[in-house]
């Protein structure tokens, strides 16, 4: 095997990995909050509105 | 700092972090652009040679230079993500909203796309320069978009940090380029005498070059997207967004000097990697070596802000309920839109896994355009609402209603010019538009939070 079929398989390995985490801590942040915290966000306001 | 603010019920609410500033908002402006320059600007020599391709440039850059005038000023009052789908949500109404949420995150994720397979080609490329022939592209594809979004997931301070380092590493790349050719000796490494022809198809050529002139512009106006994570926003949005500009035009003007010193029109039209060509043309090495850093910096730095901008303008659809409420969700820990960003990578990787790479550019290109044309009228309407002086803006820009008019004036050139070469592609997109504001207002109108998603502590507008 290949340099660069190795370096494909790897990035495969470490997509499949980063999207994994993203899911795992998206679910684990579900099952820890509030959804109505989570979602509780308004439009910022800047110095300059807030005057 | 305290990151999450009382609510008047004595709840927590919670909101993203104002932790960036002028530079992160000209890094994911000239980030998202600059690999335009590296790439795609020359499909504008092939319509009308060398001399069109520089019409075309400053006629965009100045459609552009409208686009972040407008923007500056627009976004100097409204500190909130979203960008121009806020803007239209305060001052024109939700369907012209939703329209606009939409053009954002199709523009962005199409040009994420298109980015990450720019990144695959040249891994391609070099693995094929190593002796290593037939490499699949498709993992280095997902993995672009896979670890972007994870850097995006984790944080906006260190993503734009990132982009900002790996930005201006591109841009220098081209500064070096251009002191490399020797720009003083005119005759020397650059044929410009030789090179330099009458426009080859005439004017028409060189309007029908207007369609590409964009890419040596298009997505600066994401700076907006920074508004609600930026320390001083209103002095920090127009800061960056116009310094970007200049860039952009410095950056625009020298690759076309360099590349049409270097190539015949003919080879230009078509060439994959023009900088990189003329670097290799130039014969220097180390030039060569930089010049392919640059283009993989360039394209990396352009999917990551894209991946910025297209999350916030889905999260802001989400969090007034023109999507589902599910998608307004901020992360506890990192502040940032991680379900919008989740959402859109499968997206990404589908439009990837096209390999159309001129359709998919195309689309974000007339999405982005839609959404200038919808800025023109926007900024007639804002300043009859709200005149100077009944709001707080950060940054007025002048000669209005100037601008307005030649940003409509020049949308309609490039409607044009983009008939004339991909006729079939802006009859479907219109297609699209239209099939998506009828489900809009038959289906999904009845869930916009109508009187909660105006929150800014606007005055009244006149006559109303």
């Amino acid at each position: 095997m290949s340099f660069w079929q190795l370096l494909s398989y790897a990035a495969w390995g470490i997509s499949g990995l980063l999207i994994l985490w993203m899911l795992a801590d998206m679910a684990s942040v579900s099952k820890q909050y509030d959804e109505d915290f989570l979602m509780s966000s308004r439009e910022g306001a800047d110095e300059l509105a807030e005057k | 700092m305290s990151n999450t603010a009382a609510s008047a019920a004595g709840s927590q609410r919670i909101s993203m972090l104002k932790v960036l500033n002028p530079f992160h908002v000209w890094a994911l402006g000239v980030g998202i652009v600059l690999v335009g320059e590296f790439m795609g600007w020359n499909f504008s020599v092939a319509k009308g040679g060398a001399y069109g391709a520089l019409i075309a440039c400053w006629v965009i850059g100045l459609l552009y230079t409208c686009v972040a005038m407008i923007d500056s000023e627009v976004t100097s009052t409204v500190a909130a993500a979203g960008g121009q789908y806020t803007q239209a949500k305060h001052i024109i109404g939700p369907l012209m909203a939703f329209n606009v949420g939409l053009y954002l995150v199709m523009a962005y994720t199409m040009l994420e796309a298109a980015d990450a397979l720019i990144v695959g080609d040249l891994m391609k490329s070099g693995a094929e320069a190593m002796g290593y022939a037939g490499l699949n592209t498709q993992p280095f594809v997902v993995l672009t978009i896979a670890f972007l979004a994870w850097l995006n997931y984790r944080g906006v301070f260190m993503t734009l940090t990132l982009n900002f380092v790996i930005t201006l590493v591109a841009f220098i790349a081209i500064l070096i380029l251009f002191i490399g050719v020797d720009p003083m000796n005119p005759g020397a490494v650059l044929k410009h005498k030789e090179l330099l022809t009458d426009l080859p198809y005439g004017w028409i050529g060189v309007i029908a070059s207007l369609q590409f002139g964009m890419w040596y512009f298009l997505g600066i106006e994401g700076t907006c997207q920074a508004a609600e994570e930026t320390r001083s926003a209103a002095r920090s949005i127009p800061l960056g967004t116009m310094g970007g500009m200049m860039t952009l035009l410095v950056a625009a003007t020298l690759t076309w000097y360099v590349c049409t010193g270097l190539m015949p029109w003919q080879y230009l039209g078509q060439a994959y990697t023009p900088l990189y060509d003329a670097a290799t043309i130039v014969g220097n090495p180390n030039l060569q070596i930089l010049l392919f850093v640059g283009t993989l910096f360039a394209a990396v730095a352009s999917a990551n802000g894209c991946i910025n901008d297209a999350s916030r303008a889905w999260f802001s659809l989400g969090r007034d309920r023109f999507m589902p409420g599910w998608f307004g969700a901020i992360h506890p820990r990192y502040r940032t839109p991680y379900r919008a960003i989740i959402f859109l990578i499968p997206i990404a990787v589908s439009f990837a896994f096209t390999g159309l790479l001129d359709q998919v550019i195309t689309f974000s290109i007339l999405s982005g355009l839609l959404g200038y044309t919808f800025m023109s009228i926007n900024m007639v309407k804002f300043r009859k609402m709200w005149p100077i002086g009944s709001i707080k803006r950060g940054y007025i820009h002048p000669f209005h209603p100037i601008p307005a008019i030649v940003l409509f004036v020049l949308c309609a050139a490039v409607y044009f010019a983009t008939f004339l070469g991909y006729g079939a592609s802006l009859l479907a997109i219109m297609a699209f538009y239209i099939a998506a504001s009828v489900w809009f207002t038959l289906r999904r109108y009845q869930f916009v939070k109508r009187g909660d998603q105006f929150t800014m502590p606007w005055p009244r507008p006149k006559g109303y």
